[in-house]
């Protein structure tokens, strides 16, 4: 396969921030760059990233299962990660993950059967002062409790 | 905004509290960039700046504490054309951990130039801000910070008419705890699994691409535009003879008012937690971890008498680490607590040492079956054994990291773990003091 343009061209600025005798340093950024796009990293994919950096394949599957980041497999529209590290549990973060397996019918690593949701218990967000957190997308939903999970995800297409 | 007492002054998280505290213009309305001007338009020696640092008594805030000023002077000489490096860890995962994130949101342009000055003091031409993968927010700030200090002059060829170059770049992550060991960190910029590697050689000798380089926290540098321009001597005296300067401290878990407060090192805890609020709905306090799940928990009457520095929380049995500060009250299970620290640990373990590798899930398993009511006596025993065969058998700090919470709460709160024993199961549980419980790892 290969790799959209706007992948190529995320992965081309990477490449200036490094030594060009130093293509894998790009190999973090270029699949996110993939997944942003594509929603998750699939074989082909990986191959066309190493491909791309003229590095073999095992270098890039190695970043790609090492970092919990990286989607193997595919999830929801909207991807829900929930903190229950200590400080999120201290402020019952229980209650969160109740009501978000509740609301969504599914357990932690399950996705909707509409595809619109997956949800996913993460190691802590570094955002402790407003625990508990959720992460969805690119944002921080902090303090969050039962109440504002059904407003999150009312708000969500 | 909390109320601070009028004597104390905001060092790293200056005008945090301002309308768009992360603009160029607002950190030049600040002073901005009139340290790195000092040095590079003032002539100041690299060795001049180095001296001003290890004045300061600036130890290194990502939790080793190590003397910043010391770890710059192992840098060896820059030769021609060969690039050196500084890095900055910008990861923040240690969990109760928050505060480089509002550094790098409100007052990211303290942090740029810090690295200028760390930089040009090292003689490194090229930087890296290694932000976590999750951290959206804070790399949109850093990055618009990094691209106006280009566009003003700060940053590239010749500043300052000085002959000096820097480039500083950001390496985003990709979600994991590991990459903020600071060789791990490396092998991550490299485009690696972040595996620490082994000492020696140290990243002075052998850093990113096999060249000399120094990792510091986001704390650290953004300590360093005042010290230069107030002076080393200054930033000592806020805070103690051996732990100079402030700190910020992220209060986190059962107080009133969570949040990031910057404080004289020094300070006693007591003072840190009336600025919280206090402890939540007026309970007791029971425990707290001072400084990250890495660092032994202390039971309230100990912390109660103790002050916050390197020194005072050494003698207290406990570390500052990143100034994490997880307070628990009167109705937490420690074993739950452990429990759910275990598992964090057994999760993020990166698996290249044995004794870490099996020992987390080792240890996880076993409270594990203490929180739900299988547990033996004999357990505590062979938690703490091995404890014991972990620590000190690794190759990084990741294997002490793990064993201090489970040693330091059999420690305080043995018989809290006898009680789930003798009573097959977690007696908090029972008389719905607390809620459920953690589920199972792996």
């Amino acid at each position: 396969m290969e790799l959209p343009e706007p992948v190529t061209r995320r992965i081309d600025q990477a490449r200036t921030r490094y030594p060009a005798e130093e293509p894998r340093a790009a190999v973090i950024e270029a699949l996110h760059a993939a997944q942003d796009e594509l929603g998750w990293l699939d074989q082909p994919t990986l191959d066309a990233v190493a491909d791309y950096l003229g590095l073999e394949p095992i270098k890039v599957y190695e970043a790609a299962t090492f970092y919990d980041m990286f989607n193997r497999e595919p999830v929801g529209r909207h991807h829900v990660r929930v903190c229950t590290n200590i400080s999120c549990w201290l402020c019952d973060s229980d209650a969160v993950t109740d009501r978000l397996r509740e609301r969504l019918g599914i357990d932690f690593g399950e996705t909707t059967s509409d595809g619109r949701f997956t949800l996913t218990e993460v190691e802590c967000l570094g955002a402790c002062g407003g625990a508990p957190v959720i992460w969805i997308g690119r944002s921080y939903y902090e303090n969050a409790t039962p109440e504002r999970v059904e407003e999150i995800l009312d708000g969500l297409e | 905004m909390p109320s601070y007492p009028d004597d104390y002054e905001l060092v790293t998280l200056a005008g945090a509290f301002e309308e768009e505290p992360h603009t160029l213009q607002a950190y030049l309305d600040r002073g901005g960039y009139t340290a790195v001007a000092k040095v590079l338009e003032g002539g100041m020696a690299r060795d001049e700046v180095i001296a001003e640092v290890k004045a300061s008594g600036l130890r290194g805030r990502g939790g080793a504490g190590f003397p910043t000023g010391l770890k710059w002077s192992f840098m060896p000489p820059a030769e021609g054309g060969q690039p050196q490096y500084l890095a900055c860890n910008a990861d923040e995962a240690e969990p109760g951990t928050f505060k480089d994130r509002d550094i790098m949101r409100y007052n990211p342009h303290q942090l740029v130039e810090g690295m200028i000055i760390g930089g040009y003091a090292i003689g490194a031409t090229v930087g890296y801000i290694y932000i976590r993968g999750e951290f959206w927010e804070p790399y949109v700030r850093v990055q618009r910070a990094i691209d106006e200090a280009y566009a003003a002059g700060y940053l590239g060829r010749d500043l300052f008419d000085s002959g000096v170059d820097f480039d500083l770049h950001i390496h985003r992550g990709a979600g994991a705890y590991i990459a903020g060991e600071e060789t791990a960190m490396l092998e991550s910029i490299e485009g690696k699994k972040a595996l620490p590697r082994f000492k020696p050689p140290f990243p002075a000798n052998y850093g990113i691409f096999g060249r000399p380089t120094t990792v510091n926290n986001v704390e650290t540098l953004a300590s360093v535009p005042p010290i230069i321009n107030r002076g080393g001597q200054w930033f000592l005296e806020l805070g103690t003879p051996k732990s100079g300067g402030t700190k910020i401290f992220s209060v986190s878990g059962h107080v009133a008012w969570p949040g990031n407060y910057e404080v004289p090192m020094g300070t006693p805890f007591a003072e840190l937690l009336e600025l919280a609020g206090g402890v939540r709905d007026g309970n007791r306090l029971k425990a707290v971890i001072p400084g990250g799940p890495s660092v032994p928990m202390v039971p309230a009457e100990t912390i109660l008498e103790t002050r916050l520095d390197y020194e005072a929380l050494g003698e207290a049995g406990t570390m500052l680490g990143a100034g994490s500060v997880i307070v628990m009250d009167e109705t937490t299970c420690i074993v739950r607590a452990v429990e759910r620290l275990a598992k964090f640990f057994f999760h993020e373990s990166c698996g290249q040492c044995t004794p870490c590798r099996e020992g987390s899930g080792w240890l996880h398993r076993v409270i594990h079956r203490i929180e739900n009511g299988a547990g033996r006596l004999e357990d505590l025993d062979t938690l703490l054994h091995v404890g014991s065969r972990i620590e000190g058998h690794t190759i990084c700090a990741f294997g002490e990291a793990e064993v201090a919470p489970v040693a330091s709460s059999i420690e305080h709160f043995r018989e809290e773990y006898e009680a789930h024993i003798h009573g097959k199961g977690c007696p908090m549980a029972a008389s719905g003091r607390v809620s459920r419980r953690v589920a199972e790892a792996g």
